[in-house]
């Protein structure tokens, strides 16, 4: 269950090697968490991120998934539910792409259409109904400021995230007065490994920063959570920029 | 097909179900639950057998602050369904009545008969299961102990469909007496009551400059009162740290009473200020406005008053005339710590009162009183020793981490915090602070194996 703060005492990371998704464990390990699901293609990457959280005090179980494979979803994350009541589900798998080679390789853009929406679409739907189910929990989705408004530099990338945020946004209202929450979460660039050798964007953070922000939003039960909050005001405006202008941008 | 699923079920079909989002008062961690408000026993049984995977949980007036009275995807029985009182024998000072009837509802119609119930907390709605099932305790536990020490028997539907008639002494009964609700559904319960002379109370109010004041008071002259509680400036610090206002009093006699009360000097008049908005901003209360709020209310309280005659409303339950007052914490909610240590642990308790004086935590709520001997039940909260009771929004940073560290006081001294208010605790301290914990849980195992009552609080707890 969760306390009155928010903390969950058990938490599923669909992408259990994200860096996001591990710096959230380790801050949710800090406070209640006891029990993580890591949800990954089983890889030494996964092992890894499993046994540093087990070095932190936390029982951790891997969960073979990919989120291509939309066919298992049901039947591998579903079970999870069975075993006890899991209070908190991190959407947080997704794939950068490469937007010079993908424009020029549909079936990679492809690629990352389907990982971002459409395998999110299906692994947030069964976990939703299994958090409904439990009467209360949180889904909290990764998505991006990229989603906001499409860039020339990422657009593939940015239309999967814009997919995944409407997505969300609607889950959440669906799943509004169920006890369930739907938190959207949507950092700015991200000092990771899956943005390494790319030229860094204004306003960005880090994956521990985000962690904080996702731990914040579950205190207040938030909605949408801007990382860092400043995003919030800069997409507003960045927004009604006219195309012809926004196309300019050195954004 | 509605018949057949209904024959299935075992429910009757008029039984009103609702499904809803509940919370406790503190209004933190709501949960979805479908909620059945049984009429009679026999619904009772019925809602309880039809439960489902998820289990049940029964529920009064929603007064416990934490997750104690939900059930996340389960169901809860809704029990104020439930609320005849049965029978009253005005001579003997007993009254039975089903676990659905309010505190309020007792003393509206025993005071004309000149009774009162034993044990009231500083909310007069709660019902009569909720007193049993949190063992709940009042402004005189260092003379008549927790509530459950004035029931003669209770009625519990365990989870067989059973109705076991307990007496106090037996296990079953002292497991359910603050139990949470986890042993099974308290149907009805027979009451020892109080004698009084009048609705009104005789008060004293005194001032104490500063904690060890305070606690020298309450030490030399709690015994010459009934009812005795400090009020607590939390936000007060240096010299001033723990200044309190002391307010102790007793039922007033008939001869104490003033001409015009004699003419009705049972009369149960509770006031009533309008309700808190339902909405209110968040932060409302910061540590600006509630130390305004702290300091006004200790300049306003003589420092020194006797005799005063009081309404008994007034002086148990001041909040109640205030409708919906947990509203005022906003959407966030608040929570509420109280925690116990024992005589000989005051030490423990000056660190924690200088802990929260100094770390500003805006509480206006402080309460600060002395617990007599520990009640029988397993999972009672109150030991001899010192209780202070506070309430924080919950939006409060770094509140959560805090707490813990205050749980680690409090367990070094053998001490505990209130399940009933809880909504918090890490669920690793639990066992050092209720040693009996483990015969609950072995008694609730071989009563009720699949696990049919459940709540929030034991799914969080591990109860």
């Amino acid at each position: 269950m969760k306390d009155a703060f928010g903390a969950p005492q058990s938490l599923l990371v669909l992408g259990g090697a994200s860096e996001i998704g591990l710096a959230t464990a380790r801050r949710l390990i800090a406070r209640r968490t006891r029990v993580v699901w890591l949800a990954g293609r089983p890889s030494p990457a996964l092992t890894a991120a499993a046994d540093s959280l087990r070095a932190l005090g936390a029982v951790v179980h891997t969960v073979p998934f990919d989120a291509l494979d939309t066919e298992s979803h049901e039947e591998r994350l579903g079970k999870l539910f069975t075993e006890g009541d899991i209070d908190m589900v991190l959407l947080a798998f997704g794939v950068l792409g490469d937007q010079a080679r993908d424009e020029s390789d549909p079936s990679a853009a492809v690629r990352v259409a389907q990982t971002n929406y459409t395998g999110a679409v299906s692994a947030g739907l069964v976990c939703a109904q299994a958090l409904q189910a439990q009467g209360h929990g949180s889904l909290v989705v990764l998505s991006s400021v990229a989603g906001e408004r499409a860039r020339r530099a990422n657009f593939i990338y940015g239309s999967s995230k814009a997919g995944l945020d409407a997505f969300a946004q609607g889950l959440g209202d669906a799943m509004h007065g169920t006890g369930v929450q739907v938190m959207v979460v949507r950092p700015g660039f991200v000092r990771s490994r899956m943005t390494e050798g790319l030229a860094e964007a204004p306003l960005a953070t880090t994956p521990e920063a985000v962690a904080t922000a996702i731990e914040l939003g579950l205190r207040r039960r938030s909605e949408t959570v801007w990382v860092p909050g400043s995003l919030r005001v800069v997409m507003s405006a960045l927004r009604h920029v006219p195309r012809a202008v926004f196309r300019r941008l050195p954004v | 097909m509605a018949a057949e699923t209904d024959f299935e079920t075992g429910v009757a079909t008029d039984i009103p179900t609702d499904v809803d989002t509940l919370t406790g008062w503190g209004r933190t961690a709501p949960t979805l639950a479908r909620v059945i408000r049984p009429r009679t026993y026999e619904e009772a049984a019925a809602a309880v057998r039809a439960c489902g995977a998820r289990g049940s949980i029964a529920r009064g007036l929603g007064r416990a602050y934490g997750d104690a009275a939900q059930n996340a995807g389960g169901s809860v029985l809704d029990m104020t369904g439930l609320a005849r009182i049965r029978a009253i024998d005005a001579e003997a000072g007993l009254a039975v009545c089903d676990a659905g009837v309010s505190l309020h509802h007792l003393m509206e119609v025993l005071l004309p008969l000149g009774w009162f119930v034993p044990v009231s907390p500083g909310t007069r709605y709660v019902t009569v299961g909720g007193a049993v099932g949190a063992d709940i305790h009042g402004k005189n536990h260092h003379v008549s102990g927790s509530f459950s020490r004035h029931v003669v028997s209770l009625d519990l539907l365990t989870a067989d469909g059973r109705v076991h008639t307990l007496a106090p002494g037996e296990p079953l009964f002292d497991a359910t007496a603050g139990g949470m609700g986890l042993t099974g559904v308290i149907l009805s319960v027979t009451l020892r009551l109080l004698p009084v002379e009048s609705s009104l109370m005789t008060v004293d109010t005194e001032r104490a400059d500063d904690l060890d004041d305070l606690m020298a008071r309450l030490t030399s002259t709690d015994h010459l009162y009934r009812y005795s509680v400090a009020w607590i400036d939390l936000l007060a610090r240096g010299a001033a740290t723990g200044r309190a206002v002391l307010t102790r009093g007793d039922h007033a006699p008939y001869e104490a009473l003033p001409l015009r009360a004699r003419r009705g000097p049972l009369a149960f008049r509770p006031g009533r200020l309008p309700g808190a908005p339902a909405y209110v901003p968040e932060g409302l209360l910061g540590r600006h406005t509630v130390g305004a709020f702290n300091e006004l209310w200790y300049r306003r309280a003589p420092r020194r008053s006797t005799g005063r005659l009081q309404r008994l409303t007034s002086f148990f339950h001041p909040l109640d005339g205030v409708p919906h007052w947990n509203r005022v914490y906003g959407r966030g909610g608040f929570v509420q710590y109280q925690f116990v240590v024992g005589y000989g642990q005051e030490e423990t308790l000056r660190r924690v009162v200088r802990r929260i004086a100094s770390r500003r935590c805006p509480s206006f709520l402080a309460v600060l009183k002395r617990f007599g001997e520990s009640d029988p039940g397993w999972l009672s909260f109150p030991l001899p020793g010192w209780t202070l009771a506070l309430d924080i929004p919950a939006s409060l940073s770094g509140l959560g981490a805090f707490l813990d560290e205050l749980d680690e006081e409090v367990v070094a001294a053998g001490g505990r915090v209130y399940l009933a208010k809880d909504s918090r605790l890490r669920p690793e301290l639990l066992a050092a602070m209720y040693p009996r914990l483990a015969d609950f849980r072995e008694l609730r195992g071989r009563l009720d194996p699949a696990g049919v009552f459940v709540s929030d609080l034991s799914r969080r707890l591990g109860l």
